[in-house]
């Protein structure tokens, strides 16, 4: 079994049909509509390029929202400029936020640590700044890009395609709202993931892996160290990129404050909390993070006091004043404070957890009861 | 003339917030190694401190008294002021300066819990974990402190007598356009003298001596039966207090709200790479000097040749002066070269 998970090719369709199913098993869970699980598919996407970066690498980016931004905003002056098809953006997006990522990648990545950190910090409030300020023309600063009727479309003019009644995003005339939408952006992730994996067992990810464990010895070896960092931190400017394009074509507006430091902290978190390195651990994280955004700052305090009717009333009013803080309003509290237990007790993350749970299972541990337990399977490794 | 030194006075007070916040990180960072990107929001609590400590000065009675409108208004009298009278509303008016001494214990006591409950266990962990760990406290403080005072700015004035303007121009001959706000002046003079106390403890007491030479090599200074965790446990305390007294007096030029923190963490951020990482007198320099050239990106004039460099004026500094001298101004070899 474990030997059969690890054929990538299997790992790659019982992926593909997990995302693609989603519809149907997150229904239960009251997560099945598509507004919804578009942001799990793109903040999927976001999470996975920041992990070739942060997972592999060990780069920590302080300012990788910077590229969702500027993915965002070239896919809204695709749609502007050129169609309101979503392939011109998408490929426009990932260009212009590659290209950025580039130049950006190649000033940071002379400094490591906390100095890299604090570089993309930099460049990152820099862009937010331009795009509030200077940048207007470009961003229309704090109204958000948006379409226009207006807009000339070029290629779309060319082909005598005319946007009928709203100006909706689409797919070779295949709307991009609602469940079409989420396939979209889950074919997209889909094949983000494959890269990543590609990526992770490639002699080049193994590379990168390299440069994280001791970048001196790698260089004692004779490997100049920066290209291959460099080209880590454009891939995963590029998944940036790639994300603030669904974005944009999920929702036709891109503004500035996608590109704040705390969208930046945003994504470490999702990365962090599912395990970083690891393949299936960002959108993971990043899928509860959203999930959990969404039901907790739904909830208020009438709704908290319905779900704890059943205490008589004095507990009850304990339990909601303990609670209330952490759900609506208070969703970014909940969230700090699962971020530290995580770091704290739990660096590797949620994989990593399953990893412990898992051996707890199968080693059998040192307990007496659990060792007789065990199948006949196993009884020739507990005699090693 | 005047125009340039109104604009370095115009950057002195922020650069003096910039080198409190910067000293304390550095400070920490020297001392502990810890990278503590919860600063900012200890420079918040600062803040929040004054605003608590006006709150309770203000207490007031509610009494309905009856008016001619038919219903009866409500009244609200000052505690103090029922008591104490005249003298009462003084103190009032007072808050901001007062709240220093509620500041200082507070703080203590904040940095110290910050220090043996959280910090302590980061030692020996990767950078990026405790950079990771203090972001996560910095957001959980930054929501605390939304949950209790809400996310609107508070305004919290400086006393009267001191809210008009000092006619520094006049002072040095330079004609009457070189107007100071009092308060920033004062800010100015107050940050100078915490960094010159911090310095002095530093530099001539015993106690400070023993902790720059845990700087240099704890492992010696252990060694010699010292017990320098607890020395630096206090140091991650005083750094605390630093920032909490820059968040205090900084109340009346910025009105408080919760995320000011972070705002300002990533700015002493950049200040202590310019400065060189560990360096103390390099923090203070280039809090100053980024203060002045972010006054002077702001001008006018500056603005029509190159518009928008207000906004990125420190980073552009940040991402030059890392790439030309990387161990930043004053930096030392071998602090964090890695």
């Amino acid at each position: 079994m474990a030997k059969f998970l690890r054929n990538d090719l299997v790992v790659l369709a019982i992926f593909a049909v997990v995302v693609l199913a989603m519809p149907i098993w997150l229904q239960p869970l009251g997560a099945g509509y598509p507004d919804l699980l578009q942001r799990f598919a793109i903040y999927g996407i976001f999470a996975i390029g920041f992990n070739i970066l942060f997972g592999l690498t060990g780069y920590l980016s302080f300012g990788h929202a910077a590229f969702l931004g500027v993915g965002s905003y070239a896919a809204v002056w695709s749609f502007k400029l050129l169609s309101l098809n979503v392939i011109p953006a998408v490929m426009l997006s990932i260009v212009v936020a590659g290209l950025f990522a580039a130049v950006i990648g190649f000033i940071c990545l002379r400094r490591s640590g906390i100095y890299f950190s604090i570089l993309t910090l930099a460049f990152a409030q820099m862009s937010y700044n331009l795009a509030y300020s200077v940048l207007t023309p470009i961003t229309n600063g704090e109204t958000g890009l948006r379409v226009l009727r207006a807009d000339p479309r070029v290629i779309d003019g060319m082909l005598g395609v005319d946007a009928k009644g709203v100006l909706v995003t689409d797919l070779f005339g295949i709307s991009m709202s609602g469940y079409s939408g989420f396939y979209f952006c889950a074919a997209m992730l889909i094949i983000g993931f494959f890269f990543a994996m590609r990526i992770m067992r490639s002699p080049f990810g193994m590379m990168l892996k390299a440069i994280k464990s001791n970048q001196n010895r790698m260089s004692y070896t004779g490997f100049n160290t920066r290209p291959y960092a460099l080209a880590a931190f454009v891939i995963s400017g590029m998944y940036a990129g790639l994300a603030g394009a669904l974005l944009a074509a999920t929702d036709p507006l891109a503004g500035a404050e996608r590109m704040q430091w705390t969208a930046s902290g945003e994504v470490v978190l999702m990365t962090i909390l599912g395990g970083a390195g690891t393949l299936v651990g960002p959108f993971l994280g990043a899928g509860i993070i959203k999930y959990f955004e969404n039901i907790f700052s739904a909830f208020n305090q009438q709704a908290l006091n319905q779900a704890f009717s059943f205490l008589p009333e004095w507990l009850q009013d304990i339990v909601v004043g303990v609670i209330s803080p952490f759900v609506g309003e208070g969703w970014h509290l909940t969230l700090g404070v699962v971020f530290m237990l995580i770091v704290i007790f739990l660096p590797g993350g949620l994989m990593e957890g399953f990893r412990r749970l898992g051996r707890l299972f199968t080693s059998g541990g040192n307990g007496p009861d659990r060792r007789k337990a065990a199948s006949p399977a196993a009884q020739p490794q507990a005699a090693e | 003339m005047d125009a340039i030194v109104l604009q370095i006075l115009n950057g002195l007070d922020k650069g003096g917030a910039y080198a409190l916040i910067a000293l304390g990180l550095t400070l920490i960072f020297g001392t502990l190694g810890v990278v503590n990107f919860a600063h900012g929001a200890l420079f918040m609590l600062g803040a929040f401190c004054a605003v608590s400590f006006k709150k309770l000065l203000t207490l007031a009675e509610v009494t309905k008294v009856p008016s001619d409108l038919g219903f009866p208004v409500t009244k609200e009298v000052f505690y103090l002021e029922k008591w104490f009278g005249q003298t009462g509303l003084t103190i009032i008016d007072f808050a901001v300066p007062l709240a220093i001494l509620i500041s200082i214990p507070v703080m203590i006591l904040i940095g110290l819990a910050m220090e043996r409950g959280l910090v302590r266990h980061f030692y020996k962990r990767p950078h990026a974990e405790q950079i990771l760990v203090t972001f996560g406290l910095a957001i959980v403080l930054q929501e605390i402190i939304k949950a209790i005072f809400g996310a609107n700015p508070i305004p919290t004035p400086a006393p009267q007598f001191v809210s008009g303007s000092a006619n520094i121009g006049e002072w040095l001959g330079l004609g009457q356009f070189v107007v100071y706000p009092w308060w920033r002046l004062i800010y100015l003079l107050f940050s100078l003298s915490v960094l010159a106390a911090v310095f002095s403890f530093l530099r001539f007491t015993t106690w400070g001596m023993v902790v720059r030479a845990g700087m240099q090599d704890r492992e010696t200074v252990g060694l010699l039966g010292i017990n320098i965790q607890k020395r630096f446990t206090i140091v991650f305390a005083l750094a605390a207090v630093v920032a909490g007294l820059a968040g205090v007096m900084y109340t009346p030029i910025l009105p408080p709200d919760y995320h000011m923190g972070m705002e300002f963490l990533v700015l002493s951020f950049v200040v202590v790479v310019v400065g060189g990482m560990g360096s103390l007198p390099g923090a203070v320099a280039a809090g100053f000097l980024l203060g002045i050239l972010q006054s002077f990106a702001s001008m006018n004039e500056v603005k029509s040749i190159f518009p928008g460099i207000d906004q990125i004026i420190i980073y552009l500094v940040a991402v030059i002066i890392l790439l030309v001298r990387p161990r930043g101004l004053l930096g030392r070899k071998g602090v964090m070269e890695t």
